[in-house]
């Protein structure tokens, strides 16, 4: 019964640090329709912003959100204004869009990872912080945090999509951009905005996740890769989808992990790939 | 008069690079051979990718996964088996792995392909780590090497195959029914082309050609791992040299492939620091101004001489 209550605590806390990772994921395909392979890599930019944050200026790793997600913000705000914009009027269908955008956010990756490179080395760095444990059930306080934080963010996005004027207008144009654009929607603010506020998800994931696990400039693939996961998992676009998603997986790997730590990466493809094949449109999906 | 020149001049540039191509290892060694070793390797992915992606506009991504497979073969046979018999293996057991998975995943369409092509590499690389954990408990695998003459030979027989099957099935009614699809799928099925078998088969023939390109060039190497046969950059390269060289026919990608992989090793002797950067910031710039890709921009340039020419007389 205990093994069962851990298996079950780690992996909702897991998944709460894995919806983290995919929420702006989601948004930035759902109404951007940029599938941004290079994710990861604004996440790996937060963690080490906070990381220099702390090493130089003793700035707490959880106030530092409010530097890396605002930043990483304009710089997809930029980026989708010049990059996309750019690929979006040169594309004839959104099927072309989709594929070229995703070709451009590869060559992203590279640029992203080597600057990182370039300005922090390829060490490994890490620092403590909320390293102890709550209640009886051994709960590491930090994860407890990132778990918090996922909560804040998913009910703020809601009630941002659902009660302003601008999330009227960005629900608008994920569901028929020329209507919307009709409506007099700017629709390339509004995409600009969306996109640039996945990355700055991703950026604020990064401070977070600095908290819990050692850091290094190539880890951001990886993270890509979960957050694709859990994004399909969850259905393309859909910010409640992302954050059942992350659940899941994150209870799949507790899971698995607990009987076979070797196989959890076979177990997130399997599970990944045959989702993928029996419903395409994931959980949430429409 | 631009068609009569065009035929004798193209199979006759042709010739002259085939024969040169096929007596170098004789003049020269070295570092020459090395470059056109990669130079080669991904000629064979970026054309064998084309031949897919290409006509069908199904983003692929599954490339490292077919040229892993051959790469892992010929380490797992390497010693027992004669050369030759390893790369025909690889080939055949990619075609085999491919007509699986096409059979599987080719009613996805557009990003969901791409996202499931990607997957599948890095769940192939998972297996093979648990198997050899399981099985042999190492990691990695040593291999017997190949002079550098032999694999220069291989890859270059390799190549040419690949280019002849291209060249061969976009002259077909096979070829024509590939860009049919590409066009309009509902269409072409109700055109009486079959449109999944189509597919699945162009999918597994493309494949064949990674897997002996991965078989030959795992006996460059004496050491491999999972890591090594599996990396993602063999799947995502060819799909940027693609698009860099332009994929409207065959030369574009044999010229995106050749050019690409020079720029990286000048970039990569030159500033080895800044190579994935300026990588990056080329494919950028190409996807971003080049959409038709080195080709088509020549072309354009020389449509313009050309009608400058013809305007002014």
């Amino acid at each position: 019964m205990t093994a069962f209550r851990d298996i079950f605590i780690t992996g909702l806390l897991l998944g709460g640090i894995f919806a983290l990772v995919s929420v702006g994921l989601s948004l930035q395909y759902g109404v951007a329709r940029v599938l941004n392979v290079a994710h990861g890599e604004f996440i790996m930019v937060g963690a080490f912003i906070t990381f220099f944050l702390l090493g130089s200026f003793n700035l707490n790793p959880l106030m530092s959100v409010v530097i890396t997600g605002p930043a990483i913000f304009i710089v997809g705000f930029i980026l989708h204004k010049t990059l996309f914009r750019r690929l979006m009027d040169s594309s004839p269908s959104l099927d072309v869009f989709e594929g070229k955008s995703m070709l451009a956010s590869f060559g992203l990756l590279y640029v992203v990872q080597n600057l990182a490179r370039i300005i922090w080395g390829s060490d490994v760095e890490g620092y403590n912080f909320l390293n102890t444990t709550v209640t009886s059930a051994q709960i590491p306080l930090n994860r407890l945090v990132a778990l918090g934080f996922v909560i804040v963010i998913g009910v703020g996005f809601y009630f941002f999509l659902a009660r302003t004027r601008l999330g009227k207008a960005i629900r608008a144009s994920a569901q028929d951009p020329t209507t919307a654009e009709l409506m007099g929607v700017n629709i390339h603010n509004v995409l600009a905005i969306c996109f640039g506020l996945g990355l700055g998800m991703a950026g604020i994931a990064g401070s977070l996740l600095s908290t819990l696990f050692a850091i290094q400039t190539s880890i951001g693939l990886g993270y890509t890769v979960i957050a694709m996961i859990v994004v399909v998992l969850g259905g393309l676009g859909s910010i409640t989808g992302a954050m059942i998603g992350g659940i899941i997986l994150g209870l799949v790997s507790s899971t698995v992990t607990y009987f076979q730590p070797s196989l959890t990466m076979i177990a997130y493809y399997v599970i990944f790939i045959v989702l993928l094949l029996s419903r395409p449109k994931g959980i949430m999906g429409k | 008069m631009g068609l009569t020149t065009n035929k004798v001049i193209a199979p006759a540039l042709l010739g002259v690079a085939f024969v040169i191509l096929a007596v170098l290892p004789q003049i020269t060694e070295g570092y020459i051979l090395t470059l056109l070793i990669d130079i080669l390797k991904f000629v064979i992915l970026t054309v064998a990718w084309v031949l897919f992606s290409g006509p069908t506009g199904y983003m692929s991504l599954a490339s490292a996964a077919f040229y892993g497979l051959g790469f892992y073969i010929a380490a797992v046979f390497s010693g027992d088996l004669p050369f030759a018999v390893l790369v025909v293996m690889a080939g055949a057991v990619a075609f085999l792995v491919a007509l699986g998975v096409g059979a599987l995943t080719l009613r996805l369409r557009g990003v969901y392909f791409a996202i499931f092509t990607f997957a599948l590499v890095l769940l192939v690389q998972n297996v093979v780590l648990e198997v050899e954990r399981l099985v042999t408990e190492t990691r990695g695998r040593f291999v017997e090497t190949v002079s550098t003459e032999g694999v220069y030979y291989a890859l270059f027989i390799v190549a040419v195959l690949t280019l002849v099957s291209g060249t061969l099935i976009r002259r077909s009614r096979y070829g024509l029914a590939l860009q049919t699809i590409g066009e309009h799928e509902e269409a072409a099925a109700h055109s009486g082309i079959n449109v999944v078998w189509t597919k699945v088969l162009i999918f597994a023939v493309s494949a064949i050609f990674m897997g002996m390109a991965g078989a030959i060039i795992a006996t460059r190497r004496t050491y491999i791992d999972p890591y090594i046969a599996f990396n993602l950059n063999n799947s995502f390269l060819p799909v940027l040299m693609a698009m860099f060289g332009g994929m409207g026919s065959l030369v574009g990608p044999v010229l995106g492939a050749a050019v690409f992989t020079y720029i990286g090793e000048l970039l990569l002797t030159r500033f080895p620091d800044l190579y994935m950067l300026i990588f990056g910031v080329v494919l950028i710039v190409a996807i971003l101004f080049m959409p038709n890709g080195v080709l088509g921009l020549l072309q354009g340039i020389w449509r313009r001489i050309r009608g400058g020419r013809r305007a002014s007389a």
